[in-house]
């Protein structure tokens, strides 16, 4: 039975949604930042060529013989020559009045220049205009030559896009990186979640330790809770089967009472359907007694099982006994048990949860044995394993249940008529599992069912 | 597939109609084509018939009205558009590159264009396809047996130990008429100082002046001139009687022009004379230019001079001698040099 717990939000969504948006701030800001230093640097140089232009033209202007001259210079245009083959146009005055170059080139007012550059349209496309001033003396009088140099931006374009090209990659590549690095970290980050997740649920039922596996210091509070949970699962299990025991025991007493008054009462009474009303009585009172018997053993298993006391036990002499005191309750359906041990085949346990294990095992295979059969008991070495296998004669196991069958209160399917409380091969699979043992049950070939306990020999 | 040719020389009215004069004219493919490509250049049609018929064979439906300008003629007709033209041809590299600077051109991308060298282009608007130099062309006559000059510091000191021979028989483009001459000088000024020293040398001699390449070689032909200096190589080259020229290539540095192409802005058939150009590129660029070229007749070998060749570059620095006031003071300085009266 699993109950599904209210879910809200994950860790590892959170996780991801975190470093993922983080990975967007930087890439983005990393392209915005290449982009517009870039484009910085793009048009500074554009800038300053131009400039270069500009100068290298208000440096050949000069005054001979009181008029001006101007002498341009081959390099104050083809040093604006680019890849892109930019147009080029400018235009010389002196004193506002237009000399020489494009006239229609537009005259910026100052206020339009960011330190003597403007950006601004001629002949239908945007161009890049610097302008650079300087006062000659001609016949005297002070003349302002202003010179405008202008360039179309088509290779500045052309750069531009090859920067967006590469800020663009820039940016896409960090944040495949971040992305990458934000995977790791998220399964860096879950992975001691899903290791112990995994090992508390490879659990068995029973296992009620601590986790003692390493695990990283953030989760040690929940790890610390889970441990103090599970102590107080396991004390309050403890007094669950504790108080189990004390009401078996409890009831068992007076039942005992009430059975010998029992069948002192039938000696007595001699109407034939009284005697069968006493009978029934009788029976069932040997049933709640078994079965309060059988729980407080099935409380005994657990109750031990975590602390487990450990000597050694010789099987053959502890089936010897138990054979004995068991051969008056099969004497009375003529059953015989038949014991063959081998020496010295010893292990090391909790000789009360061992002996209570074969007890209900044998106490099962007389129950469910016709009168006047066998039930061969037999203590052997299997390997590196010690084995006690019970074989009656009676009506075997249903095949297809046998998993099921040590489940607590889980009776096979065949039982009709036979009284019982389905703990017994529970006590006896959970004796074994808690020695590290294992009880196997199949049927036999011709005829019965073939129980065996094995457990690892010392 | 047959085609007719129609050369039509238009008869010039008495009244002028075009701000140009033109010098020849033809018609070459079928008088009914559905389209007729106006190119206005400045080769004359000897040099590009061969050129045109070679298109037409390969483009049909395509009929080419060629008309022969001067180089700045060209510009104007093109800068004033009184007339449409659909191709620009000039070897004025100079006007070419302002016309595309002043966004009088169309651009025209493809593969041939992608194809051709950098250097040979400007903008997708301007489209190089011939590599023309320079030349000192000698008289073979007067030159026989002479040690002939190997660079322009040669040509000076011949000029100089022999001033009765050459007086009034040397001569250069008179750059006030000449756009292809402005520009051979110009450059030759820009990278040395010699071209001045030749030129007063020259105006010492007498210089004659011409408008062209061909009146040079006409005048050399019938011994009227020894020598001419930076006539067109190619155009001796290709005459007939090329045996009377002697074409020495400047070791010092031979100036190359490159005679290039584009289509007006406001062309009417941007399809078909992007058509011609791809074609010129191709016949230019991609298999070298051979003597079965069409365009061989405007093809040198420059091999021999590899080292010393002086590619003119199509770049805005070509605006710098355009601009009026160097202009003015380039041609004075020259005026001075030529002209020593």
């Amino acid at each position: 039975m699993k109950r599904y717990p209210n879910v809200s939000g994950s860790i590892r969504r959170r996780l991801l949604l975190i470093l993922l948006s983080g990975a967007v701030i930087l890439s983005l800001g990393l392209f915005f930042t290449f982009q517009n230093f870039a484009v910085n640097l793009a048009e500074e140089s554009q800038d300053n060529i131009l400039k270069a232009s500009a100068t290298s033209i208000l440096d050949a202007v000069s005054v001979e013989n009181g008029e001006l001259n101007l002498d341009l210079l081959y390099a104050a245009f083809s040093m604006l020559s680019n890849d892109a083959d930019d147009r080029v146009f400018y235009a010389i005055r002196a004193n506002e009045e237009f000399l020489t170059g494009y006239k229609d080139l537009p005259r910026p007012e100052k206020a339009q220049l960011t330190e003597n550059y403007v950006t601004l349209r001629f002949e239908e496309q945007p161009v890049r205009l610097v302008e650079l001033d300087r006062i000659v003396s001609v016949a005297g009088s002070p003349t302002v030559i202003s010179v405008a140099v202008a360039q179309t931006l088509d290779g500045q374009n052309a750069l531009l896009s090859r920067i967006f090209t590469v800020a663009v990659s820039a940016g896409l590549g960090v944040f495949a990186l971040v992305v990458l690095l934000a995977l790791i970290s998220e399964r860096a980050t879950v992975s001691p979640l899903i290791r112990m997740t995994d090992s508390v649920g490879r659990r068995g039922p029973n296992e009620l330790r601590p986790v003692a596996a390493p695990v990283p210091v953030e989760m040690e509070p929940l790890v610390v809770a889970l441990n103090g949970f599970m102590d107080r699962l396991r004390k309050s299990l403890s007094r669950t089967e504790e108080f189990i025991a004390d009401a078996a025991h409890r009831v068992r007493t007076p039942l005992a009472t009430v059975r010998t008054h029992a069948e002192a009462t039938l000696l007595r009474v001699q109407k034939e359907e009284n005697r069968e009303a006493l009978w029934e009585m009788i029976r069932a009172i040997d049933e709640s007694s078994r079965a309060a018997g059988q729980m407080l053993d099935h409380a005994m298993v657990t109750l031990r099982a975590d602390d487990l006391e450990r000597e050694k036990i010789d099987l053959g002499e502890l089936a010897t006994e138990l054979v004995d005191r068991l051969t008056p309750i099969a004497d009375l359906r003529d059953i015989e048990l038949k014991l063959t041990t081998n020496p010295n085949v010893t292990i090391e346990g909790d000789p009360i949860l061992i002996q209570s294990a074969l007890r209900n095992l044998l106490d099962n295979a007389i129950k469910y044995s016709p009168p006047e059969s066998d039930v061969s008991i037999s203590v052997n070495h299997q390997g590196a394993r010690a084995s006690v296998q019970i074989q009656d004669q009676g009506r075997g196991f249903k095949a297809d249940n046998i998993p099921e069958l040590t489940n607590r209160f889980q009776r096979g399917e065949n039982v009709d008529g036979i009284i019982g409380s389905g703990l017994g091969l529970t006590i006896a699979a959970d004796v074994a599992r808690a020695h590290v043992g294992e009880l196997k049950l199949h049927n036999n070939k011709d005829i019965g069912a073939c129980a065996t306990l094995l457990f690892p020999s010392l | 597939m047959r085609y007719f040719i129609i050369s039509l020389f238009i008869i010039l009215l008495p009244w002028r109609l075009w701000a140009y004069d033109i010098e020849d004219r033809i018609y070459l493919g079928p008088q009914n084509a559905p389209i007729v490509l106006k190119i206005i250049s400045t080769a004359d049609t000897n040099f590009f018939r061969k050129v045109i018929e070679d298109f037409l064979t390969r483009n049909t439906g395509i009929a080419i009205d060629y008309v022969v300008v001067s180089s700045s003629d060209l510009m104007t007709a093109i800068s004033e558009n009184e007339e449409t033209f659909d191709l620009a041809i000039s070897s004025a590299m100079d006007l070419q590159t302002k016309l595309a600077n002043d966004s009088l051109t169309s651009a025209h991308q493809s593969d041939a264009t992608n194809a051709m060298p950098d250097w040979a282009r400007w903008r997708q608007e301007v489209f190089a396809f011939t590599q023309e130099p320079a030349a000192i062309v000698l008289s073979a006559a007067a030159f026989d047996g002479l040690k002939l000059p190997k660079t322009r510091q040669d040509l000076i000191e011949i000029l100089r130990d022999n001033p009765d021979r050459f007086a009034g028989r040397v001569g250069t483009y008179d750059l006030r008429k000449s756009g292809a001459g402005y520009l051979f000088a110009t450059q030759d000024s820009r990278t040395s100082e010699v071209y001045w020293r030749l030129t007063e040398v020259m105006g010492g001699l007498d210089a004659k002046l011409y408008c062209c390449t061909s009146d040079m070689l006409n005048d050399i032909a019938s011994g009227d001139l020894l020598v001419a200096y930076n006539a067109l190589a190619t155009y001796a080259l290709s005459r007939e009687d090329a045996g009377k020229f002697i074409v020495i290539y400047p070791q010092d540095f031979t100036t190359v022009m490159m005679r290039t192409v584009l289509i007006p802005a406001t062309a009417e058939n941007k399809a078909e004379a992007a058509r011609f150009i791809d074609y010129l590129i191709d016949i230019a660029w991609a298999g070298g230019a051979t003597s079965s070229s069409p365009l061989s007749p405007l093809s040198a070998d420059l091999s021999s001079v590899e080292d010393a060749v002086r590619r003119i570059p199509i770049d805005p620095g070509l605006l710098i001698f355009l601009d009026e006031y160097k202009r003015q003071r380039f041609l004075s300085a020259w005026e001075d040099a030529i002209l020593q009266e």
